[in-house]
């Protein structure tokens, strides 16, 4: 079985999902459900003045409305504090005040969907508004250093070396503004909560979040329960890129709602609903300076990033951060800074800070390379950083220099001529751009079990969840391996606050942190078995060595002599039990202390820009990552392609567009806010380098999830002004932008 | 409603939502303490074939086919994405066409007959469609799968059919569309999948016409 980690084992819940039947979160067949919309605020800013709701309540199958006045107080809702995260202040109805346009400001409960959101028509508001503060550039002076950056918490600033001495010593150098817009993550799953009181103490919610546990112990202390008396059930995800990772309003409405209708509720956000309450990746405004020698050597770069929080929350989009890391700069500055915005709290979405901030670095990277006249490629190879330059630690492994090599050569960077606008077909100028991909490898506390029963077959649990990322396969695969039977003999289950404690899925972290718990759970399983037998005078094992004894098949038996053996049957029926369990608890250790820990990656990207209207496609496309131990090959690559997408999303079409006279946002609906369909993409392959990776955890994954869509869109950036000559530095690069 | 049986299901269908819309509409426009609480909910009787079985409903005239098989037979399988036709993960198969059944009225559609995705497999027999999605890894999440694998199902037939899309070279002249690359993607762009499993989608579908890379 050594060799089942890395198949590409097609998905075990591809049956169902392709047949309808996997069950996600709206889906689940509650008795007696009533059906909730929620009513959200027109305006960005200020206060209710007035909520009439009589013609909703009167209105046919209506059973309730929930507005600030009547709802149930919920002190836990409360915000603690302006710097707390994402998730943690939600607008539960507790009080008149608005803080961003979409803010949920009330809830009509009816017997059917068509009831309920005819009902929600029916409620007449006012308002006392203020206007929104919204622009970014007009406020660079009010924007704050906050303490931390991004999810890691890493610190809000760095500096290393003399940055200015650097500049002076530089015989070339470059300072720019790079912006990307507003993005919102947009799942195709609508985010969902059906909320069931079991008692008055006891609720059951069936939510599509992306931690079933942070889930629980954030509603429970909503609520004022203790986290035991509420579980989570999410067997299925319709995708998530980090908007399902906090709890946000609408799951605190449901269950209220629940509470105060004293029927179980389900309640679905609205697709334009969905542009507010549930995160977004802010606008962010990278300035980036950079110095080098005429051999290509960086003398310094400084990176100063600010995007926006809440006017309740905080959340940096720490896109300075690979900065920081990924070069061999001596002199090295960067920053994060926020201003307060009336926008729901920007959030994490796929590679926070990092998807951000490698287009703005590897699009300077891109531009420092032509004040060089060097090949993108040969400059990045020259700054290559050998240690990492920030924490002066080794990387525990590295294989950006073969990704870049490798991604080049499959792509055929070799034959790109340096100067702009020297390739064309027809009336399509051509252009080729590559950059760097880079996110960090992380970890968290994270338990499994499993089990074998007494019929033969085995059974792993886990509490985590598949956003479609190919956690029911992978760890399918970790369990079968690590314990020695066939992946069909395997039975995984997850979703569910009953099965043992897991992190939120988020970071690329799952496969680390849940698939060495399984790793080391069915590991230990094994061991169990392998005790019992020996230590079992009635055993034929009895006696043997741990060493000397194999377990495959459904047996265990002497390494000298396989007829001397039992069935796995056989030494549970005698056992007495009905199975035989192991449990364990996979953690970080101090493996941060002593190295670095980052997935990376080279991508190259073909843009075609028609010469006469600037309409461009990304028609070729190549990425080539280093990301540790790849567990399974065929949904490893839908991974990385999946991120690769949202970099030419990223690139050319995402811009969730606000007015900011009156903070509302423009365009949603997923008609207008633009993201690839199947004829906008072209070509597009991913490869990967062999990584063996011995120290960032037992199984040796770096987590694949986000370092795809890193570095995408600068490596497209890159081609458009290869193509064109035009360099455009704010997101996304639309057609009117690059006519000539 | 009795009488209305023995109308065209049709026609009544339309008659009887323009009444309600017009209730809706005045409703939503005059003060909150005019309302009429007497408006009554009005049911028209449906004869559907849904998955080869045929259903006889009482309709509300405001729900659309989507929320019908969701929300009213539990057929969960067709999903929700957006509610207003832009994301193609509702589409379903009506008298064997795709349609988006977010855009339809479910009264609109009486009579017909309806395949969703529940009703593509022979029993435990998977569609060719379904087993090449699988085998192509042409989804991550499995939202959109439903309303891909419709879609795809009925792309084949269009094809066969000889209707054109924007991308079939020379469009004028009557002659066998050749499924390429580009005519697939083309034709299942009306389907979103915010995973972006596009290449694995392309692959299922040109395997499941049996054709190679063109």
């Amino acid at each position: 079985m050594d060799d089942l980690i890395g198949q590409p084992l097609d998905r075990i819940d591809g049956r169902v999902k392709v047949t309808g039947r996997a069950v996600y979160a709206y889906e689940h067949d509650v008795p007696n459900a009533a059906y909730a919309v929620m009513v959200v605020s027109s305006i960005a800013n200020g206060r209710i003045a007035s909520m009439d709701t009589r013609a909703a309540e009167q209105a046919q199958g209506v059973l309730l409305v929930i507005t600030h006045q009547n709802s149930l107080k919920v002190p836990g809702a409360q915000n603690q504090s302006k710097t707390s995260p994402p998730g943690h202040a939600v607008q539960a109805l507790q009080d008149d005040v608005v803080y961003y346009a979409n803010q949920p400001i009330g809830v009509v409960v009816a017997e059917t969907f068509a009831d309920a959101i005819a009902g929600a028509q029916l409620v007449q508001v006012t308002y006392a508004p203020q206007p929104p503060q919204m622009d970014l550039e007009s406020r660079l002076a009010d924007a704050y250093a906050p303490d931390k950056a991004g999810g890691g918490g890493d610190p809000a600033a760095s500096h290393r070396g003399d940055v200015q001495a650097g500049m002076a010593e530089a015989k070339k150098s470059i300072d720019y503004v790079y912006r990307t817009p507003f993005e919102v993550h947009n799942p195709m799953e609508p985010h969902a909560t059906i909320a069931v009181w079991n008692a008055p103490d006891r609720l059951t919610i069936y939510d599509a979040t992306q931690g079933v546990f942070s889930d629980r112990g954030r509603v429970a202390s909503v609520f004022g329960l203790p986290p035991e008396n509420v579980r989570v059930i999410s067997p299925y995800l319709g995708g998530g890129f980090g908007s399902k990772g906090p709890v946000w309003s609408h799951v605190i409405l449901a269950a209220m709602a629940a509470k105060q209708a004293k029927r179980p509720v389900k309640l679905a956000v609205t697709r334009p609903q969905m542009f507010g309450m549930l995160g977004c990746r802010s606008e962010t405004r990278q300035a980036i300076a950079m110095g080098a020698k005429s051999d290509g050597a960086i003398t310094a770069l400084r990176d100063d990033t600010v995007s926006h929080t809440s006017m309740f929350g905080e959340f940096v989009e720490a896109a300075s951060l690979p900065a920081r890391m990924l070069y061999q700069s001596p002199n090295n500055s960067t920053s994060q800074r926020l201003v307060r915005s009336n926008i729901g709290q920007p959030s994490y979405m796929r590679a926070p800070g990092e998807a951000s901030g490698t287009y703005g670095l590897e699009a300077a990277m891109d531009e420092m390379a032509y004040a060089l006249k060097m090949d993108p490629v040969e400059f990045r190879l020259k700054n290559y950083a050998e240690t990492d330059p920030e924490e002066n630690k080794p990387w525990s492994s590295k294989s950006l220099r073969e990704c870049y090599l490798q991604g080049a050569k499959h792509f055929g960077w070799s034959k790109r001529p340096l100067e702009p606008r020297s390739m064309q077909d027809g009336n399509a100028l051509i252009g080729w751009g590559m950059a760097t991909s880079v996110y960090p490898t992380r970890r968290s506390v994270s338990n499994a079990s499993a089990r074998l029963n007494v019929d033969g077959t085995f059974s792993v649990d886990a509490g985590t969840q598949d956003l479609g990322t190919g956690t029911y396969t992978i760890m399918t695969q970790v369990a079968a391996e690590a314990f020695g039977v066939d992946a069909k003999q395997v039975r995984f289950r997850l979703g569910d606050t009953i099965l043992p404690q897991t992190p939120v899925s988020g970071g690329s972290q799952t496969a680390a942190s849940t698939g060495s718990a399984v790793h080391l759970a069915s590991q230990a399983l094994r061991e169990k078995l392998i005790q019992m037998a020996i230590r079992d005078a009635r055993s034929p094992l009895s006696g043997l060595g741990a060493q000397d004894v194999i377990l495959n098949k459904g047996r265990l038996y002497a390494r000298s002599n396989p007829a001397r053996g039992e069935t796995f049957r056989e030494l549970i029926l005698r056992s007495g039990q009905p199975h035989v369990e192991a449990k364990a608890e996979a953690k970080p250790g101090a493996e941060k202390d002593h190295y670095s820990m980052y997935a990376f990656g080279a991508q190259f990207a073909e843009a075609r820009v028609d010469a006469d209207l600037g309409q461009i496609k990304v028609s070729r496309m190549v990425g080539c990552f280093g990301a540790g131990r790849i567990l399974n090959a065929k949904t490893a690559r839908s991974q990385f392609l999946g991120g690769m997408i949202w970099g030419i999303s990223m690139a050319l079409y995402e811009y969730a567009a606000v007015d900011k006279r009156l903070g509302r946002w423009v365009n949603n609906n997923l008609a207008e806010y633009h993201v690839p369909v199947n004829a906008d993409i072209g070509k597009i392959e991913a490869i990967w380098v062999d990584e063996k990776d011995d120290h960032v955890n037992p199984i040796g994954a770096k987590g694949i999830g986000e370092i795809g869509i890193t570095g995408a869109a600068a490596a497209i950036a890159n081609a458009v002004f290869h193509a064109t000559g035009k360099r455009v530095r704010d997101l996304p690069i639309t057609l009117d932008k690059v006519m000539l | 409603m009795d009488d209305q049986e023995s109308k065209p299901a049709l026609q009544v269908s339309r008659r009887e939502f323009v009444e309600v819309a017009v209730v809706s509409g005045l409703a939503a426009g005059v003060p909150a303490a005019a309302q009429t609480p007497e408006i009554k909910p009005r049911i028209v009787n449906c004869t559907f074939t849904i998955n080869k079985q045929k259903q006889e409903l009482q309709i509300d005239p405001r729900v659309t086919l989507l929320d019908l098989l969701r929300e009213h037979l539990k057929l969960t399988g067709t999903k929700k994405g957006c509610d207003h036709g832009q994301c193609g993960a509702c589409t379903v198969l009506v008298d064997g066409r795709r349609i988006n059944s977010c855009l339809t009225l479910a009264i609109m559609q009486n009579g017909r007959e309806i395949t969703t995705i529940e009703g593509l497999a022979a029993g435990s027999q998977l569609h060719p469609m379904q087993t090449a999605f699988i085998e192509h890894d042409g989804f991550q999440c499995g939202y959109c799968t439903p309303g891909q694998v419709c879609s795809a199902v009925a792309l084949l037939d269009e094809v066969k059919a000889g209707a054109p899309s924007a991308v079939t070279p020379r469009m004028g002249e009557i002659r066998p569309i050749e499924l390429s690359d580009d005519e697939i993607r083309e034709r299942m762009s009306g389907n979103i999948c915010r995973c972006g499993a596009y290449e694995g989608i392309v692959a299922a579908v040109r395997e499941a016409a049996g054709r190679r890379r063109v």
